[in-house]
């Protein structure tokens, strides 16, 4: 039986609890990420330093909110395509979702396709097409009955993943130097970023897409136990599914075209939230929000200050968290098959 | 008597398939207990899963309360028929109340949840098919049969009109075979539920339902009281064995085969 925090048996109730604890640690993590750094800022330096102040408005304060932005992006995709899939180790990474999308972004810009359709920058419009592309392959697989074997699932999603890492790195072996170092960011995930231009597009188009999903998340907490249930009790199964496959694609897109593929937040974010929170995915979806927006902001600030000169890609960091953490899962899915 | 659901003329054929299911018309009355037997790959599943409206037939309709299936609006049907698998695997730990709540499902508004009364009826509802101790338990953890007793206490939380059992009893001990039949016969004089059961059970059949349908190769091949269905010869036509034999003793209808 998991460790859980004591809560409310109403479920209203419960959400509530929940939402207002991790609430309070993403406003302590967003603290730490703002005053942590290689130049240590302090609240009274802002109100005497130029330098420290444009500092913080300039690049720290962009970077932290890109990491809420990002870390919750990727959190709630995962909670969602993991209930959608009915497998606890999918998320945008293992299905292949950010290889697709990384790649999409990568031929935007080696086309040098800075422009903008109707207000959204072509970048964010190619990673999202490579995004969906690659869940719609994985999704296809899995329903076209090739899918035998428990786990082909992720392993299609790590031969998407592959296969558009190699065609990331073909393209950055053609492309102009400076695109290929732009290219280099999406392969290793990174939050640089300066002033609020780039946050600002995100936000614009994330937000609307967290709302869907969130509202997906009674039809998804009843998917998640079974499909053939959910659609006895209601549930348009295959609007639900092709809606959060949009969603999540849209999600994963524009998070993969600024921050690069950022590997397994969306795994270890929704299995710490049901370990301490419980199963249900309309707390679930919401907390991993909230929890994934504060991982990546403490693991970013971990990034920034981990070397005494310097910094680590926060994808590394990620990385070097979720590697362990998904082969812990793998081993637990393995001692409780009972499918 | 009015009939609650009925099915005219279903065709259905799984892609790349021949067709599972051909021509099979049923009406099923309030307050009834009906069976439905045939051999295996006869088409049981299809047909109550096409009454489920988990499938869309190739041909014919379904009607629920005289209007097509199809212009239900998804919840509203629920809150009409529910149906039971004939195995769930499940990915996540959920505990088996968790499970059973979601029964209460289509009777919420779209983003609400539960409240006190929805627990207590979800509580009833395992209690009904004697599985309350299994509440906290994950449903990860239990056996197929505990699993199938929470999958029914989830479909009874539902309060249906119409109970849709894909063979409930399969993975249950007698005890438990047993207490669903009373179940079932208790909320049929309770509340007027209507239960169509695929089963393979036959001695079940004979005992307690009011009506058996059977299938043969996807059509219908009897529909009718017990008494008149399970006879030797309509049953080794039915399964395809010379070896069937019935024989009546008191108010049961035993069913064997020379082996």
């Amino acid at each position: 039986m998991a460790w859980r925090i004591p809560l409310p048996a109403a479920t209203g109730a419960r959400l509530t609890v929940v939402l207002s604890l991790l609430a309070l640690l993403l406003a302590l993590s967003i603290g730490i990420g703002l005053f942590v750094g290689s130049q240590r800022l302090s609240p009274s330096s802002l109100l005497s330093d130029p330098f420290a102040r444009a500092l913080f408005f300039r690049l720290r304060l962009p970077r932290v909110v890109m990491a809420l932005l990002i870390g919750a992006s990727l959190a709630i995709s995962g909670a969602a395509l993991q209930a959608l899939f009915r497998n606890p180790l999918a998320e945008p990474y293992t299905l292949g979702v950010s290889g697709g999308g990384a790649l999409g972004a990568s031929v935007a810009i080696a086309l040098g396709w800075g422009v903008r359709l109707l207000g959204v920058p072509v970048i964010f419009l190619a990673a999202f097409a490579g995004a969906l592309a690659a869940v719609a392959f994985v999704r296809a697989l899995a329903r076209s009955g090739a899918v035998a074997l428990p786990g082909a699932l992720l392993l299609a999603g790590v031969v998407v993943n592959l296969t558009c890492s190699a065609a990331v790195l073909m393209i950055q072996y053609i492309a102009a130097p400076n695109s290929a170092l732009q290219i280099l960011r999406w392969i290793v995930g990174s939050l640089d970023v300066v002033g609020f231009s780039t946050v600002g597009q995100m936000l614009w188009l994330l937000l609307p897409a967290w709302m869907a999903l969130l509202a997906f998340s009674p039809q998804l907490h009843l998917v998640a136990i079974d499909e053939d249930t959910a659609a006895s009790l209601g549930v348009n199964v295959r609007r639900c599914e092709t809606a959060v496959h949009l969603l999540c694609s849209l999600i994963v897109g524009v998070t993969v075209a600024t921050g690069g593929a950022i590997a397994f937040v969306g795994l270890i974010v929704p299995h710490a939230v049901r370990l301490l929170f419980g199963q249900d995915l309309r707390i679930v979806l919401p907390g991993s929000l909230l929890l994934g927006a504060a991982f990546l902001v403490l693991a970013d600030a971990l990034a920034r200050t981990a070397l005494p000169s310097g910094e680590l890609p926060v994808g590394a960091i990620t990385g070097l968290l979720g590697g362990p953490a998904f082969l812990w899962l793998l081993r637990r899915r393995q001692q409780n098959v009972v499918m | 008597m009015s009939t609650l659901l009925e099915a005219r003329g279903l065709d259905f054929a799984y892609p790349g398939s021949s067709l599972a299911l051909h021509g099979v018309s049923l009406a099923i009355e309030p307050r009834t207990l009906t069976a439905i037997i045939g051999a295996n790959g006869s088409g049981k599943s299809t047909l109550i899963r096409l009454l489920a409206g988990l499938l869309v037939p190739a041909a014919g309709e379904v009607r629920l309360d005289g209007k097509p299936l199809a212009v239900w609006l998804p919840r509203a049907r629920a809150r009409q028929i529910a149906y039971v698998p004939q195995s769930m695997s499940v990915a996540f730990p959920f505990a088996a109340l968790d499970v059973v709540l979601t029964g209460r499902s289509p009777h919420l508004n779209l983003l609400g949840f539960e409240d006190a009364t929805d627990r207590g009826r979800a509580m009833d509802a395992l209690a009904a098919v004697g599985a309350d101790h299994l509440a906290g338990r994950q449903v990860t953890s239990l056996s197929g049969g505990e699993r199938q007793m929470v999958m029914l206490a989830r479909a009874l939380a539902q309060e249906p009109r119409i109970l849709l059992l894909d063979e409930p009893s399969a993975s249950l001990d007698l005890k438990h075979r047993a207490g669903l039949m009373r179940t079932l016969a208790g909320l049929r004089e309770a509340r007027g539920l209507s239960v169509v059961m695929v089963t393979h059970d036959l001695q079940l059949t004979g005992a307690l339902f009011d009506r058996v349908v059977a299938l043969r190769h996807g059509e219908l091949a009897a529909d009718g009281p017990p008494a008149a269905v399970l006879q030797t010869e309509q049953l080794s036509s039915i399964y395809d064995d010379a070896g069937v034999r019935t024989c009546t003793v008191g108010n049961q209808i035993l069913v064997w085969t020379e082996l």
